[in-house]
């Protein structure tokens, strides 16, 4: 059976680069950016998003609500 | 196949970014509270008491009606909203200064009248918002920025275990100490919250969370050593549990 | 015709508020007002409403925060000790405008002091207690009858101005019976519901905060100067106090609550002496008649100030008269209640008689 595969974003601009989410991430999907935000931080970025398995373990554990979760479902 | 959303921000959170430090667990809490009132239905009939401490602007982050209490005082001001308003939801959410030091009296009292409120106790050993003196909840040795050479018992009495403190009066509906350093712990703890709330939904009694919180900016490291130094040393000084629940499912 | 019933000070207004539509009051046990947190146990569940010991004065004044948040009629009583715990969320109320009524029957002075009657709050009441430029309407009433009128005045000023109303009464009204008449009971219903602001829950329309603070000095200051109108507002409208036998004397005795009244019957004896004597009695301590009683001095003997206190009101009564009269001051301390011979032979001396 394949895997379930998911999908984030990040808000660029709530983001405070805490870093939590990259920790947790069992897929590695997240990395910091190399720009900076309004707030002066590097923000989370998916960068490897096709890698994301909607796990959610990033939305739990980012104190922010900076980032919602997709999962791909069957169309009827 | 499509995607489709299956977490995202709360509706009973306003879109004001939070005004937290970076990888504070405060932002966490507050969204579990606001998941919680979602899914209970409850928002428009909540009214949020912000403490004084870190969290004093919670009420500026819940979509309900709210107010700020005097430090320590917020078990009092929800209990007189509550007699007021029986027919209102209303919780607090207070810091371990807030709630366990000048609190005391008010939050054992209002636990032990079984006050059909709700309180959320984020315990991160340390007080916040000005600026990381000694909290009641402090860990023995600890440094702080008013014990510079580490918490000494004979100086300073030991770390405060407020839980088991409040699970000795009868008026408690449900109690429980959670964690929030790791996914699966935070969801645990929206659990828990949801039984605390759910005591007052039923009109059972008095519902707490005391929830094992990190405070990266006073304990001087980053966030994610936070989640780890949590485990490590708050762990075993505040062991984890449910302590009252007469709640069921 | 209404009745006439025989009834304790602290009762009396316990009974009155609960005739102004109260039907919420917390307290906590302190000497010599606890006949009142006794009768609103006994009174409360009788009108549906309710009634809660607390664990603190503090928590108390909280509590009654947090049920004023919602709009909702409420009451405490303490004593000055007790008052004192109360500050902190007295100043909170004031500048989140929250309505309330309390009441402190004062005893004896300062510290633990003792359960006598006294007037040593006056400056607390008056001129501040807790920390913060706000004030209350303070309302000094000097017989049951009058505690029981102005209780049912207190909550219809605090929902007026938002603010909490204190009634000063010293232990003598709090303990003294009267024979009283209490007025009909407020319709619940016509109460003010304060929907424009209180906490009701946010269903269908954005949600609002009741807050004692800004951090925003800009901000705040703006908070300040808008209370400061208020306050203002209350100056013009809200003075009240008493003239007896006024009209033609050369001696004003100024005086405030059971002291006042005593000093009815100096007045009266006075008066039989041949001493043209009446009294000023202020009903609002604030706000204080200052123009009546500056007019009011204008030519007169002696300006005679007789308190249960180190010289509190005196210093209103200073700035009232300035220069017009000169000003002699009569006091009794410690919970001590003068008799009308004390006061009237102190009068007698300062008069050179």
């Amino acid at each position: 059976m394949a895997k379930a595969k998911g999908k984030i974003e990040i808000d660029q601009e709530r983001c405070k680069g805490c870093g939590l989410c990259v920790s947790v991430c069992p897929m590695k999907v997240i990395e910091f950016g190399d720009n900076f935000n309004n707030k002066g931080y590097h923000p989370a970025e998916a960068k490897h998003v096709d890698k994301c398995i909607g796990c959610g373990f990033c939305y739990n554990i980012c104190p922010d609500v900076c980032i919602t979760v997709y999962k791909e479902v069957e169309n009827a | 196949m499509t995607f489709q959303v299956v977490m995202k921000r709360p509706e009973s959170l306003t879109m004001r970014e939070f005004t937290y430090c970076p990888g504070c667990t405060h932002g966490v809490i507050h969204r579990l509270v606001a998941e919680v009132l979602d899914e209970l239905d409850m928002r428009e009939n909540t009214i949020t008491v912000a403490p004084i401490g870190c969290s004093v602007f919670a009420y500026e982050f819940f979509d309900t009606d709210g107010t700020i209490a005097a430090h320590g005082r917020a078990p009092a001001v929800a209990t007189g909203i509550k007699r007021a308003r029986p027919d209102l939801y209303v919780f607090t959410y207070q810091g371990d200064g807030d709630l366990g030091a000048i609190g005391t009296a008010e939050i054992v009292h209002a636990a032990n009248r079984g006050e059909k409120i709700t309180t959320i106790f984020v315990n991160n050993a340390i007080y916040g918002m000005t600026g990381g003196q000694m909290a009641p909840t402090t860990l023995l040795g600890m440094k702080s920025t008013t014990t510079p050479y580490g918490r000494k018992a004979e100086n300073d009495g030991y770390p405060l275990r407020v839980s088991e403190i409040i699970k000795e009066t009868r008026g408690v509906a449900y109690l429980a100490r959670t964690k929030v350093n790791t996914p699966q712990d935070v969801r645990k703890t929206k659990e828990a919250i949801r039984k605390a709330f759910l005591a007052q939904v039923r009109g059972i009694g008095f519902g707490m969370v005391e929830v094992l919180s990190t405070c990266p900016t006073n304990w001087g490291m980053d966030p994610v050593k936070s989640l780890k130094w949590l485990e490590e040393n708050m762990v075993p000084e505040y062991p984890l549990g449910v302590f009252v629940d007469k709640v069921g499912e | 015709m209404a009745e006439r019933v025989l009834v304790k000070g602290t009762e009396a207004m316990g009974e009155a508020a609960v005739r102004a539509g109260c039907r919420l009051f917390f307290g906590y046990p302190i000497t010599p007002q606890n006949e009142l947190p006794e009768y609103m146990s006994k009174r409360m569940p009788e009108v549906n409403g309710t009634f809660l010991q607390t664990e603190s004065e503090v928590a108390t004044i909280n509590m009654v925060y947090g049920a004023a948040c919602t709009g909702t009629r409420v009451m405490t009583s303490t004593s000055s000790p007790g008052y004192s715990l109360m500050q902190e969320g007295v100043s909170y109320m004031a500048c989140a405008e929250l309505p309330a009524v309390l009441v402190n029957v004062v005893r004896g002075g300062p510290g633990l002091g003792d359960i006598q009657p006294s007037q040593g709050d006056y400056w607390q009441a008056t001129k501040g207690g807790g920390h913060g430029d706000y004030k209350l309407i303070v309302l000094a009433p000097s017989t049951v009858q009058e505690a029981v009128d102005l209780t049912v005045l207190a909550f219809d000023l605090a929902d007026k101005y938002r603010n909490p109303t204190l009634i000063v009464a010293d232990g003598v009204i709090g303990q003294i019976m009267e024979p009283v008449t209490f007025p009909d009971f407020v319709d619940l219903s016509q109460l003010p519901t304060h929907d424009t602001w209180a906490l009701k829950g946010n269903k269908g329309r954005q949600k609002r905060i009741v807050a004692p603070f800004d951090l925003d000095p800009y901000r705040l200051e703006q908070m300040n100067l808008a209370l400061v109108a208020k306050y203002e507002e209350m100056e013009r409208n809200e003075t009240r106090w008493e003239e007896y036998r006024l009209e033609d004397a050369e001696v004003v005795i100024t005086a405030f609550g059971t002291v006042a009244r005593i000093a009815k019957s100096v007045v009266d004896q006075a008066r039989e002496q041949g001493i043209k004597a009446g009294l000023f009695r202020p009903i609002t301590i604030w706000p204080f008649p200052y123009k009546r009683l500056e007019e009011l001095s204008k030519g007169k003997k002696l300006i005679f100030d007789a308190e249960m206190n180190m010289g509190q009101m005196l210093e209103d009564v200073k700035l009232a008269v300035k220069d017009n009269a000169p000003i002699e001051f009569f006091k009794r301390m410690g919970g001590v209640v003068p008799t009308p011979d004390e006061i009237l032979g102190a009068l007698n001396s300062k008069l050179g008689r």
